[in-house]
């Protein structure tokens, strides 16, 4: 069963990927990211079965922790971003770009 | 055999769900596709001896994560559909390539690991079960990484205030100014409500003038936009040049009050 799990992880991860070259909205973007990160994690709970010990739960534990704080601040950014440019897409903000 | 058919079961929910989250157009839709995502892989995780990630999965993503997502979603607006614009020629097409190789590259390299019988976890959680194995873990080889995700924690609490924080430039409005605003304006008194003087009840139908002709200040403007987007017009050639107007005007405001704002936050700097 290790292997249906990874390969099941390894096609969320390439979905998420994709999405985030293909979406222009940020919101969508950043919710791609989530799926990529919920894939890894998936991968990771799947080794922690496999090599019997808990580590890769542990890991898959602080990945969560670190998601979470990431779409606080990823959400604020966005949601400034809007205050001022009145868009959500990321191909607007391109003012560092000159 | 049960835990087989349940993975195949949630193998295709989720990934159809997750193709689902890349493709449709509305971004609600989007959010609501993760939340599938994410609660397939809550009951995943289950099937695979841990418990307590499963029940953290569906209360921090699906409760927390999946909330702050649509929350800012309501307020970035609903309606904000993809720009179908190329910045980068042929983007689209070599991004969609590029994901399936990857995915090929990824499921293929997976797919040819050849694994020993899963160990499974049951042997180092014997004390206890679970949630106590992985405190003992926490709490005493992780423990340093533990306290260094309060500081995280703590950060992410104070930036999402600092950037979200708005200074106020210029005085809070009283009633008194209100007022004034309002009579020095063009109109005084309230807009004409649509359909009370016709022979429709309905918001969609503009108020019709003693004359009989369309009041222009009555057509409802979101409906107006909404009629637009969705390629809906009003089959009598006045109506449409009226939204139309409507529209026009609406987009010229915006886009001085856009101006307006951007002239006060240079004058803040």
């Amino acid at each position: 069963m290790t292997t249906h799990y990874l390969v099941l992880s390894a096609l969320l991860f390439a979905i998420g990927g994709a999405g985030v070259l293909v979406r222009r909205n940020a919101i969508v973007v950043f919710m791609c990211v989530e799926l990529m990160l919920n894939a890894c994690n998936l991968a990771f709970v799947t080794f922690a079965r496999q090599h019997g010990n808990l580590d890769g739960q542990l890991i898959a534990f602080f990945v969560m922790v670190v998601a979470a704080a990431e779409v606080v601040i990823g959400l604020a950014i966005i949601v400034m971003i809007f205050r001022t440019r009145r868009s959500a897409s990321v191909d607007d903000a391109n003012l560092l770009k000159y | 055999m049960g835990e087989t058919i349940t993975f195949w079961v949630l193998a295709v929910v989720s990934v159809s769900a997750a193709l689902g989250l890349v493709f449709s157009r509305k971004a609600v839709y989007s959010a609501l596709m993760l939340g599938v995502v994410m609660l397939s892989l809550a009951v995943l995780y289950a099937v695979q001896d841990a418990p307590f990630l499963a029940a953290v999965q569906i209360i921090v993503y699906t409760g927390a994560v999946m909330m702050l997502f649509l929350f800012v979603l309501m307020l970035v607006g609903v309606d904000s559909a993809d720009s179908l614009v190329e910045t980068i020629k042929g983007q689209r097409f070599w991004a969609t390539i590029a994901g399936l190789g990857f995915a090929a590259l990824l499921a293929l390299g997976a797919g040819n690991m050849v694994f020993a019988p899963a160990k499974g976890v049951g042997a180092v959680q014997e004390a206890g079960g679970n949630v106590p194995a992985l405190a003992q873990l926490i709490f005493t080889r992780h423990v340093f990484a533990f306290e260094i995700t309060s500081a995280l924690l703590i950060t992410a609490a104070l930036g999402a205030m600092v950037l979200a924080h708005r200074e106020r430039v210029r005085p809070k409005a009283t009633q008194r100014d209100l007022a004034r605003a309002r009579f020095t304006g063009p109109q005084p008194s309230p807009l004409p409500g649509p359909g009370t003087y016709a022979l429709h009840n309905a918001i969609d139908m503009p108020a019709l003038l003693p004359d009989g002709s369309v009041s222009p200040q009555s057509i409802n403007r979101v409906l107006a936009r909404h009629e637009q987007e969705d390629g809906v017009r009003p089959t009598d050639p006045v109506k449409a040049a009226l939204v139309k107007q409507v529209i026009d005007k609406d987009v010229a405001i915006e886009e001085d009050v856009a101006a307006t704002e951007a002239a006060h936050q240079e004058d803040a700097k």
